[in-house]
């Protein structure tokens, strides 16, 4: 364990801690726009610069490793300046149309700006391309500020390295590889990238139907598979509008297209169907029933077959998308009711 | 697999035939009487001297020469504006700007009848008592060749000349008399620093990959990706004398306990590239590289990786990432690389000529490299001349050297009568030095003290005509291109500098926007990951420290004072001194220009396009500047 003063408080950390970890430890907050936890330090966005005693230069203490002793101030009047001077650079090259921007309220340039005193910054960048081909998020250039994060989201969280940054300097941007359209290339459309989007420049499609500030956001678990990832709904008007992964334990922020873009919208569908239906022989068409009567055909359907071939000739099978209190009660029919051990879940292939 | 002894016998076969090149060499044992040197470096190939060799050959044959004549296509020389450049030995004679059409007369009368050929010879090497060797010019007479000793003079193409010239002696004595420690303190005690740009001592750099469990996979690379605009000793090196970078690189494995190299060398030396590839073979061939050489249980192997093009992929961190086949941005440091380096793991990298040092440093000792230069920057240094100097070439001399020197002797001063204004070091990353600096000795510290930087070498001259807003752009511009984007302050700031540049050669800039620009220039320096941007601003704030009156010019005056910025001058005819020949106006392609024959004509300023034909064309002296 090594010692390390920030800010006038001295704490306790690990050897090989990075000052912004000591500082975690400190309650001294450090502003970042590239960091990724647990994800190899960027440094690139050059926010989250910090003074140690002795040292000449600044540092970036996403990327720093903290040394016995350290004595660091993360408030003074030269890391304050190096911070407006790296906001005003991201801002001159920064649409700022932040009433449209569906990431309004949530956006952390917007708030870093706001804390550090930036304004009237002209934009005076070229307007590049939006790329809008993917069916559930849009990359909008014009508002990215390069921190890399989707890129390392996509690379080393997701895995999927679908994008990196194309030409370089002041024209680079996000993308597939060899600039193609994002609908084209080997994007499974997750999502992830977009939600470690600090700014407006990769968005979901669906955010352009509420604002942030207007919705209540529900932690649960994704219906859609047994993996059981965490995540929050977000609920407008009793409607689910969009979800945001949560650290749960088996997603650890993460979550796949399904989760993301097709577990919900059904819910509140017109087309739903909410009442049980049974296809009449003579015409071959469904017609609606009730639960009563629908229940009671099956059942004795299936008293007439366990009666005619045996219990063995039955099996139940659960869907992974039922709960488990669901899968119980359906293991249990099969077991009691039909009498039968064959009973499985799809989710264990 | 080579043994030492093996080796021995090699040299001792070979010793005379490389001892022959240079002036009064002995020929020895050598088999041919006249040894015909022709330069096919990257400069001499451009301008045909592989043709050349073709030719001397054919002729040579022709004339029944072959057993008694041989060809060598060697490294570069040096000289390349003088291309193709051949010497021939014994008599040391200097040809220079050879043509095809030479070559007969030059085979018939040199190497038939053993007339030198003056005429064709370079010309500052014909005196009234003869011919005096390129090593006595102006040139090649200060200049002290460690690094590049063999480029020029051996077939880069044949380990058996390296040898003779005691190539890989110097890995034969570390791996069997020498410890790791002996190695690296000799290295340190030479003085040695990077010759890539830091100037890191690389013993140092050697000592802190050194540590570590035994059985870590360690790597040693070779930084040849030379980048900087107009530097070329790196690829000197490589197409003159492949092997000491092996040899070299092997020392280092064996020190750090590497049994794995990279040289990683830019696509765009293809000659490099080639030359590299045939040594690479010869050298597994000989057992010099690979497993236990020369049976001493150490192996040592060397791949090449090309770079694709970019000027940050000589950033040591990006040239890893690059390796390691990613997207070539620069890491942040702290891990360095002797800790964690390619593919994570402890690594060593040094450039091209700081390898090409090593061999000789080890065979004849620390003192005697540290006897060289100055107290904090040992040996010599090699500087690609260029810019507006007569001898445009490269030239390797001790640290210490004056501007002064370098400009008015070994450059052959100013062409046109001139003045000098200032000199460029370091490329991009570097800085101006103005003639107040003339006399300062060239080291790493005095050149970073003067608000310039080493670099790996370039030196570009600058004399009145030059404006020095626009030098400075012209560098920023070169940042702004090559400037991976990874960070903000450089992806950013270089550009929205260059902008403000633009507006003050443009006549639109105010004096606020000059604070603003060093303001900037600060925050780029301070505030980037990597030194490309760190560094990025030093052509701007130097410039400005030694020439702020011209920044003001531009800003106050609108005036650029060297008569440079387009937007800042307009041409005029004075009416005394024209005849109205009306070249001018033949030649002007925005048809700017009106006047009757023998009246005094007119320059349209609306129309004028500042190309600046009119006034090359006036034999008068007529049209001038404002
Ligand atoms: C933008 C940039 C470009 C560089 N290009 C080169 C290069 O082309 N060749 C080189 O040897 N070093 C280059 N360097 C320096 C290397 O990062 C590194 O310091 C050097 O290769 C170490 O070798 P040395 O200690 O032998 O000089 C560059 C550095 C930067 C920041
Ligand atoms: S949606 Fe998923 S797969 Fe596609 S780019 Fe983003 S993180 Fe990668
Ligand atoms: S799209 Fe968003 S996450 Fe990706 S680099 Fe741009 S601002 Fe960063
Ligand atoms: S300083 Fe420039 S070259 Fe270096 S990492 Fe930053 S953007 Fe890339
Ligand atoms: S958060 Fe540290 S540099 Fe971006």
């Amino acid at each position: 364990m090594i010692k390390v003063t920030i800010d006038g408080i001295t704490v306790e950390v690990e050897q090989g801690s990075t000052i912004l970890e000591a500082a975690k430890v400190a309650g001294v907050e450090i502003p970042t726009l590239c960091y990724l936890k647990d994800v190899t330090p960027e440094a690139s966005c050059r926010m989250c610069m910090v003074e140690i005693e002795g040292m000449p230069k600044l540092v970036t203490a996403c990327s720093f490793p903290a040394a016995d002793g350290n004595v660091v101030h993360t408030r003074t009047e030269r890391v304050v300046k190096a911070r407006r001077g790296v906001l005003e650079l991201l801002m001159s090259n920064h649409k700022t149309d932040c009433f449209s921007c569906p990431q309004n309220g949530m956006c952390k340039l917007q708030d870093l700006c706001f804390e550090y005193g930036v304004k009237d910054v002209p934009f005076e960048g070229v307007e590049k391309a939006i790329d809008d081909s993917n069916k559930f998020f849009t990359y909008d250039p014009n508002l990215c500020i390069l921190c890399h994060r989707c890129v390392n989201t996509c690379q080393k969280r997701t895995c999927r390295g679908s994008i990196d940054t194309t030409q370089r300097g002041f024209k680079s941007v996000i993308s597939p590889a060899f600039g193609m359209d994002w609908a084209d290339s080997n994007c499974e459309s997750c999502g992830n990238c977009v939600q470690a989007c600090p700014t407006g420049a990769l968005t979901m499609k669906k955010q352009k139907t509420y604002r942030h500030w207007d919705v209540e956001k529900v932690l649960t678990t994704c219906p859609h598979c047994a993996t059981g990832c965490q995540y929050y709904v977000y609920v407008k008007d009793n409607r689910v509008v969009d979800v945001e992964a949560a650290d749960g334990p088996s997603n650890r922020g993460l979550l796949c297209v399904k989760g993301r873009s097709a577990s919900f919208d059904f819910a509140q569908c017109d087309e739903r169907i909410t009442t049980p239906l049974i296809k009449d022989r003579e015409t071959g068409e469904f017609r609606e029933a009730g639960w009563d009567e629908a229940l009671d055909l099956v059942a004795s359907k299936f008293t007439e077959l366990k009666k005619t071939y045996g219990g063995q000739a039955l099996a139940g099978f659960a869907c992974s998308r039922s709960t488990n209190e669901d899968i119980y009660m359906l293991q249990k029919m099969t077991r009691v009711a039909f009498e039968s051990n064959n009973t499985d879940n799809c989710a264990r292939v | 697999m080579i043994t030492i002894e093996q080796l021995q016998e090699i040299k001792e076969k070979n010793q005379d035939i490389v001892n022959f090149r240079k002036e009064h060499g002995e020929r020895g044992n050598g088999k041919y009487r006249s040894h015909v040197l022709v330069c096919a470096g990257t400069g001499c190939t451009s301008s045909g001297s592989q043709k050349i060799a073709d030719k001397l050959e054919e002729e040579i044959k022709a004339a029944g020469l072959e057993e008694e004549v041989c060809v060598i296509r060697t490294g570069c020389h040096g000289l390349c504006a003088l291309g193709p450049v051949m010497i021939i030995y014994p008599e040391a004679a200097f040809y220079s700007n050879m043509e095809l059409e030479h070559v007969p007369e030059i085979v018939s009368e040199h190497l038939v009848k053993g007339n030198v050929v003056t005429k064709y010879l370079y010309q500052e090497t014909v005196t009234e008592d003869g011919i005096i060797s390129m090593n006595q010019t102006n040139f090649y007479k200060p200049q002290n060749r460690v690094a590049l000793r063999n480029c020029g003079v051996i077939n880069p193409e044949c380990i058996n000349e390296y040898i003779g010239t005691g190539g890989y002696q110097a890995l034969a004595k570390v791996l069997t008399t020498m410890s790791r420690e002996d190695v690296v303190k000799c290295i340190t005690d030479s003085g040695l620093r990077g010759r890539g740009g830091g100037g890191f001592p690389t013993g140092k750099k050697w000592q802190f990959a050194m540590g570590g469990e035994p059985g870590v996979q360690k790597y040693v690379c070779c930084n040849a990706d030379e980048g900087d605009p107009g530097a070329f000793m790196d690829r000197s090196v490589l197409e003159g004398d492949p092997h000491v970078v092996f040899e070299a690189m092997a020392i280092a494995g064996y020190v750090i306990g590497a049994n794995q190299g990279y040289i990683y060398v830019r696509a765009e030396y293809p000659i490099a590239v080639d030359r590299l590839n045939i040594a690479l073979a010869q050298a597994r061939e000989y057992g010099v590289l690979g497993d236990n050489i020369f049976g001493t249980g150490f192996s040592f192997d060397i791949d090449l990786r090309l770079g694709a093009g970019a000027f940050v992929c000589g950033e040591e961190t990006a040239l890893m990432t690059s390796i390691e086949g990613n997207r070539g941005e620069p890491r942040p440091r702290p891990p360095f690389p002797a800790v964690k380096g390619l593919f994570g793991q402890p690594t060593i990298l040094n450039n091209v000529e700081t390898w090409a040092n090593i061999p000789q440093i080890i065979l004849k000792g620390a003192d005697w490299f540290a006897g060289m230069g100055t107290e904090k920057s040992r040996g010599t240094k090699v500087f690609a001349l260029g810019g507006k100097i007569n001898n445009v070439g490269l030239v390797e001399i001790p640290m210490g050297t004056t501007l002064r020197e370098v400009v008015e002797n070994i450059g052959g001063g100013i062409p046109n009568g001139k003045k000098f204004k200032a000199a460029q070091t370091g490329g991009p990353s570097g800085g101006c030095i103005s003639l107040e600096n003339y006399d300062v000795p060239i080291d790493y510290d005095n050149l970073v003290s003067i608000g310039s930087m080493m670099g790996s070498g370039g030196l570009i001259v600058m004399d009145e005509d030059d404006c020095m807003v626009d030098i400075a752009k012209f560098f920023l511009e070169f940042t702004v291109d090559e400037s991976c984007g990874k960070c903000t302050p450089c992806r950013i700031g270089t550009k929205r500098l260059l902008e403000l540049l633009n507006k003050i050669t443009d006549g639109k800039a105010e004096m606020e926007d000059l604070d603003r620009m060093v303001e900037l220039c600060n925050l780029i320096k301070e505030n980037s990951l990597c030194a490309l941007g760190q560094t990025a601003p030093n052509p701007v704030l130097s410039t400005y420290k030694y020439f702020k009156d011209e920044y003001i010019a531009h800003v106050k005056d609108k005036k650029c004072p060297a008569g440079k910025c387009k937007n800042l001058v307009s041409y005029h005819i004075d009416a005394e001194k024209c005849i109205g020949c009306g070249l001018c106006k033949k030649n002007c392609p925005g048809d700017a220009i009106t006047g009757e024959k023998k009246q005094p004509h007119e320059i349209d300023t609306a129309k004028c396009l500042k190309c600046g034909v009119c006034m090359t064309k006036c034999k008068k002296d007529a049209i001038y500047k404002a």
